[in-house]
């Protein structure tokens, strides 16, 4: 019995190697120790043999996530991180059902937490679509040479000449980047999508955190949203943006609430999100005015009414079985945007068993919505964005030729500002800095530079979607929206490929 | 790679099927001899209110569809004569499929409220293109569109086009690239008195056809030349755009010259109708009733030459066409990419027609 006395259910999968040849330990360097944020690097005194005390790092063994801030920040490269499989090597338990359920077992117990999106083993559909290209009959397009225009407005249009156009969007790239909210995230970050989307002439969106004091005056460029929590909602808040969106879900956890730990919740936290100090931020899981579509139809009004009908009203679902003809209710409702958050959506902290396993992936979803609203002839009613998992350019212009309008990224954009997918936004403790608002690591985030990645991270993917559209020989974007002819389905089925609404490579 | 001619008489002055047949024969180059065909507008002066059907029934004369169609036609409209279209067949077109044509009137009382009789009449060619085994090759007012496989002068003889006369001739010489050679898919394309004949390769083919779709416009001829027909007729039509306007939304100036000149018309039209914008290499003469669109793409990646003799407008793929058509001419000339030649029988071209 006394093994159990030993922790064997509690020792992580990755910990820190040193070369204690290259460290610099003995001129006082202790680099990774300041670097690791989970606490997994300790100071070692050694006596050398010079008889001089001297500070060495070691793992804890307690700690490491593989975030590999330590090996990317030490002076000397003087670090790796191991993985050590803790179980034997089994195809049907593997070792992250088994870390599961010693998580589980251990006296803590509850439900288990992690961040970021869905990492299971199901179809990535973006991968099983290839784009088409001119040969011969159609001369492709060089983007250098001609005009190639991707700009999008997004808001609801009238079928025809004459009737009134609703309030716009205007996206220059046709990429925003999604929700994730002040608390969640570092207000640095915010500072920096709301300086980047204003160079690209594109949208961030504040997530359900409230809209910072510091950053009203990128209020052009802000969508703000009202989330089931309604935290920093107000009537200044509404009007304080280019567009409002009202969340009801997301792609990481369809059909429950958020919860920002007290944790995260500091002083400028706290005053933005109209909450004290130190205390959860829980959002509930419906809104609670909202039990069925003719609330939400009230909501959208509401707003509309309060900001004078001069900013376009989103609603963002996740995707969800029968996103369909919820989609096609919800443009009868009112809504001039929908934002669709398929099953790889990210987020700041979800339970894990939520997160592997509700919802649709955003292929099939926008795809099956866009359809649907074609079918019933109100398309352009309502545009619709796509969200949930799209890691390239590539991936948008699929969704666009699949029905979005635009696209939200959002992991994307903590990648580009050094995340590395350890998962662990949900402790407040990133290592990069970006998921956390506390002191001596929110620092890591320099605006200027953060701003400057992410402008980088437009503007390639932008030329990237403009190479894509020369060799398809579309010079306008809005040609390519659901435009499925320039698309072929590889190793898919029957099926899928009717979802999809594409014809297999070769036909 | 296709061929187009068109000559528009604005003296609605008629000539016979004749001189465009050598016109377009000789871009043989641009055809591989899997399609033809002309439109001739003036063609049934004689019943020229009623709408003038010609239908293709692949097999021939004992085709069960043939009273299938006919019966339903009978339900919806007045039907005031019915025959065979003549054919001619030699010894490069020794067959086709059946043709008939029909002049008919839909009966006020089958109207819904607030249906045109043209929307009723494009209900009636989309439910018989849906069919199997048939399809409707034109279905307006004193227009006949005559087509096949084949190369367009023998085609021409196929129909002996030069028994017809009309104010004004397109025809069309094809080679095929992007969907299959077939009777139905030689140009013309029409939809009422609208018809296209088309040089290029349509690559927002699959977001056009969503939207037009959503109008009750089926795409069904396996092509993508029916789509601008269509775009067209819902524009013009039903939306009442103007034919300037109408061509700036198929081929929109760029978002920068709208900022530039501030033209916020475009600005509104290029939001509601991104679905209807027409990419990929083009050159068409569309023509109408009263007048006749010449439009490229913005890119100009396809040739047009337009002419124009006295009261003879032209407009053709090469030069040669228009040469053989009339050696003097008051003006020759290569529209811009994007920039629409609109020539109207009342004489108000736009500036860059008229002279």
């Amino acid at each position: 019995m006394t093994g159990m006395k030993r922790n064997w259910n509690s020792i992580p999968e990755f910990y820190p190697r040193f070369d204690l040849e290259l460290c610099d330990y003995r001129n006082g360097c202790n680099e990774c120790a300041r670097e690791c944020s989970f606490g997994e690097i300790s100071l070692q005194p050694v006596k050398g043999d010079d008889g001089v005390l001297r500070y060495r790092p070691r793992a804890n063994h307690e700690a490491c996530n593989a975030c590999q801030r330590c090996v990317k920040m030490c002076p000397q490269k003087a670090i790796t991180i191991i993985h050590r499989p803790m179980h034997s090597s089994h195809h049907y338990w593997t070792a992250e059902q088994i870390g599961n359920i010693w998580r589980q077992a251990k006296s803590e117990g509850g439900v288990l937490l992690t961040g970021s999106g869905a990492s299971g083993p199901q179809r990535r559909y973006f991968d099983h679509i290839l784009f088409d290209a001119c040969q011969v009959t159609n001369p492709s397009i060089d983007p250098l040479r001609e005009p190639m225009e991707i700009r999008r407005y997004l808001g609801s249009k009238p079928g025809r000449y004459g009737e009134d156009l609703g309030p716009q969007l205007r996206l220059d790239v046709p990429i925003m980047f999604g929700a994730m909210s002040f608390g969640a995230l570092n207000i640095r970050v915010h500072e920096a999508e709301a300086i980047a989307t204003e160079a690209a002439g594109t949208f961030w969106n504040t997530g359900e955190g409230g809209f910072h004091e510091k950053l009203r005056g990128y209020g052009a460029n802000t969508i703000v949203q009202v989330a089931s929590g309604r935290f920093g909602v107000s009537e200044d808040y509404l009007k304080s943006a280019a567009a409002v969106e009202i969340k009801i879900g997301q792609g990481a956890k369809p059909g429950i609430g958020g919860h920002l730990p007290g944790e995260k919740v500091f002083e400028g936290v706290s005053r933005t999100r109209m909450i004290p100090e130190g205390s959860d931020a829980l959002s509930p899981a419906p809104h609670h005015d909202i039990y069925s579509i003719e609330d939400l139809r009230q909501l959208i009004f509401a707003i509309k009414e309060a900001t004078d009908y001069r900013v376009p009203v989103s609603v963002k679902i996740s995707a969800v079985h029968n996103v369909a003809p919820i989609v096609s209710g919800i443009a009868r409702a009112g809504a001039d945007i929908i934002a669709i958050d398929g099953f790889r959506g990210g987020t700041g902290a979800t339970p894990l068993q939520i997160r592997q396993n509700t919802g649709i992936p955003i292929e099939l979803a926008i795809s099956a919505a866009d359809m649907r609203l074609k079918e019933e002839g109100i398309r352009d009613r309502v545009s619709l964005v796509a969200s949930g998992g799209i890691q390239s350019s590539a991936d948008v212009l699929k969704a666009i030729c699949l029905g979005a309008d635009a696209v939200y990224v959002a992991t994307a954009v903590l990648i580009a500002l050094g995340c590395n997918m350890c998962q662990r936004c949900f402790s407040g403790m990133c290592p990069y800095g970006i998921t956390t608002n506390r002191p001596g690591l929110a620092e890591r985030i320099d605006v200027g530079e953060a701003a400057q990645a992410l402008r980088n991270l437009l503007s390639a993917w932008s030329e990237e979607i403009k190479e894509l559209m020369g060799s398809m020989g579309i010079s306008a974007i809005e040609a390519l929206r659901g435009n499925r002819d320039r698309l072929r389905g590889v190793a898919l089925n029957t099926e899928e490929l009717k979802i999809l609404g594409i014809r297999h490579a070769g036909a | 790679m296709c061929g187009i001619v068109g000559i528009i008489n604005t003296d609605k002055s008629l000539i016979d099927g004749g001189a465009i047949k050598e016109a377009i024969r000789i871009q043989n180059e641009r055809g591989n001899g899997l399609g033809g065909g002309f439109a001739v507008y003036g063609a049934y002066p004689e019943h020229q209110d009623r709408y003038a059907f010609h239908i293709m029934y692949e097999g021939d004369r004992t085709s069960p569809v043939i009273p299938r169609v006919e019966e339903f036609l009978r339900m919806h409209a007045k039907v005031y004569q019915s025959e065979e279209i003549p054919v001619y067949p030699n010894r490069r077109i020794p067959a086709g499929p059946h043709m008939k044509r029909y002049f008919l009137k839909p009966l006020d009382e089958f109207l819904a409220p607030e249906q045109t009789e043209e929307d009723y009449v494009i209900h009636i060619v989309m439910t018989i293109n849906s069919m199997e085994g048939v399809f409707v090759v034109s279905s307006g007012k004193n227009l006949g569109v005559f087509k096949g496989m084949g190369f367009p002068e023998d085609i021409g003889d196929y129909f002996r086009i030069e028994d017809y006369t009309g104010y004004m001739w397109t025809a069309h010489n094809r080679f095929p690239t992007n969907t299959p050679g077939w009777w139905g898919g030689a140009h013309p394309f029409t939809i009422l008195d609208k018809a296209v004949v088309h040089n290029g390769e349509i690559t927002s083919y699959g977001a056009n056809v969503r939207w037009l779709e959503m109008f009750g416009y089926l795409c069904l001829l396996r092509t993508d030349t029916e789509v601008i027909s269509y775009i067209f007729d819902k524009l013009r039509r039903r939306d009442g755009l103007g034919e300037e306007d109408a061509c700036s939304v198929m081929a929109p100036p760029l978002w920068d010259d709208i900022d530039r000149t501030g033209n916020e018309k475009m600005r509104y039209l290029r939001q509601i109708y991104g679905s209807a914008i027409v990419n990929g290499p083009f050159g068409i003469v569309l023509t109408h009733s009263d007048g006749a669109i010449v439009l490229n793409d913005r890119n100009k990646l396809r040739p047009v030459v337009c002419a124009r003799a006295g009261e003879r407008f032209f407009a053709s793929s090469e030069e040669c066409s228009i040469r053989l058509l009339s050696p003097e001419v008051d003006r020759i000339w290569s529209p811009r990419g994007g920039e629409p030649v609109i020539i109207r029988m009342d004489g108000k071209d736009t500036p860059g027609a008229a002279s």
